[in-house]
C-alpha cells in the first residue's frame, strides 16, 4: 500500500488538490461554442489571468509548507 | 499556532494581494494603463530586500557583540534572501520600464535603460554579491564572520543612499523623482492604498518565512561548526 515514502506524501496530496481545484476550468474549455461573458470569460478573461497566477501562488506555497514540515521532522530527530 | 500564525497571515495576505491586485478596480492613468498593477509586486520586492538587509545587518552587529557563530548564520541567510529578491525587483522593474517607458528618450531601446535608480539598485546589489564573495573567500570561520559582519555594515549604510537618495537627486523617470514624494500618504490613490501594503507586509513576511527555513537547514548541516564554538 506504501508506494511512497511518508514524505512524499504530502507532496502528493498537495498536487491532487491543485489538480481538484482545476477540474472546473477544464470543464469550461469543453463547450467552446458558447460565446457568453460570463465566468472565466468575462471582463477580457482577467480572471484567467488571476487563476493562472493563483495557481503558481498556491503551488509555491504548499511547496514551502512541504520544506517547513520536512524541515521541522529532521530537527525533532535531531533532538 | 502561537508559531506560526504569521506564516498564515503571510499566506492570506498576499492571496489578498494577489486576487485584489488583479480584479480591483486601479485609476485609469495614460501610458502605464493596467500595468500600474505591477505596483503591487514589483515595489514590494524592493521593500522586501531593504527589510531583510536591515535584519541581516541587526544580526551582524549582534554577531560583532555576541561572536556566536549562530549570528553570523542569521545575518548571512538574511542576506541571501534578500539578493534573491533584489533580483526579482530588478528584473521586474526592467520588463516594466521596458513596456512603458518611452524608447526614443533612451540611448537605446533596451531592457537596460541607463535609468539613474537602476544603475544605483544594481551599484546596491554588487555590494551585496562581494559580501557573499568576500565570505566565500575566507577559509577561517571567525576571520570570516568578523570581516563579513564588519562589510555588512558598510554595505547597508551605502544602501540607503543608494536606494533612496541618489536617484531622487537626479532626473530619472522611475517615479519619486522630480519632487513627487512617494512617502506622502496621500501620494498613492485611496484603492491601490488598499492592496499595495498589505502586499508589502505578505512580501516582507514570506521572506522572512524563506530565510528562517534556510537558517534551520544550515543550523542542522552546520551544527558542529555551530555548537562548537560557543565560547
Amino acid at each position: 500500500m506504501q508506494m511512497f515514502p511518508k514524505s512524499y506524501a504530502f507532496l502528493r496530496n498537495s498536487l491532487l488538490a491543485v489538480i481538484a481545484l482545476l477540474l472546473p476550468v477544464w470543464g469550461f474549455a469543453q463547450d467552446s461554442t458558447a460565446a457568453t461573458a460570463e465566468g472565466m470569460r468575462a471582463n477580457g478573461k482577467i480572471y484567467v489571468v488571476v487563476l493562472v497566477i493563483s495557481t503558481i501562488f498556491v503551488g509555491i506555497i504548499l511547496f514551502l509548507i512541504y520544506l517547513e514540515r520536512r524541515i521541522r521532522k529532521i530537527e525533532k530527530n535531531l533532538h | 499556532m502561537r508559531k506560526y500564525w504569521w506564516k498564515i497571515l503571510s499566506i492570506l495576505l498576499l492571496a489578498y494581494a494577489v486576487i485584489g491586485g488583479f480584479l480591483l478596480p486601479v485609476p485609469r492613468l495614460p501610458i502605464v494603463h493596467e500595468s500600474i498593477r505591477n505596483l503591487y509586486f514589483h515595489v514590494p520586492m524592493w521593500f522586501t530586500m531593504v527589510v531583510l538587509f536591515v535584519i541581516s545587518v541587526v544580526y551582524s552587529v549582534k554577531y560583532l557583540r555576541s561572536n556566536h557563530l549562530k549570528d553570523d548564520l542569521y545575518a548571512l541567510c538574511f542576506a541571501s534572501v534578500g539578493v534573491v529578491f533584489s533580483i526579482f525587483g530588478m528584473i521586474t522593474g526592467m520588463e516594466w520600464a521596458y513596456y512603458t517607458w518611452p524608447a526614443d528618450t533612451q540611448e537605446a531601446s533596451f531592457l537596460w535603460t541607463g535609468d539613474p535608480k537602476q544603475l544605483c539598485a544594481a551599484l546596491c546589489m554588487l555590494i551585496y554579491l562581494a559580501y557573499l564573495v568576500l565570505r566565500g573567500s575566507i577559509a577561517d570561520y571567525d576571520k570570516r564572520a568578523k570581516i563579513s559582519a564588519v562589510y555588512n555594515i558598510f554595505a547597508c549604510a551605502l544602501m540607503f543612499p543608494l536606494i533612496f537618495i541618489i536617484p531622487r537627486m537626479v532626473p530619472s523617470l522611475h517615479p519619486g523623482s522630480d519632487g513627487n514624494n512617494p512617502a506622502d500618504p496621500n501620494h498613492l490613490d485611496a484603492t491601490m492604498r488598499m492592496v499595495f501594503w498589505p502586499a508589502v507586509l505578505g512580501w516582507i513576511l514570506l521572506s522572512v518565512w524563506i530565510s528562517t527555513l534556510l537558517i534551520r537547514i544550515n543550523l542542522i548541516a552546520k551544527k558542529e561548526i555551530i555548537y562548537a564554538d560557543v565560547s
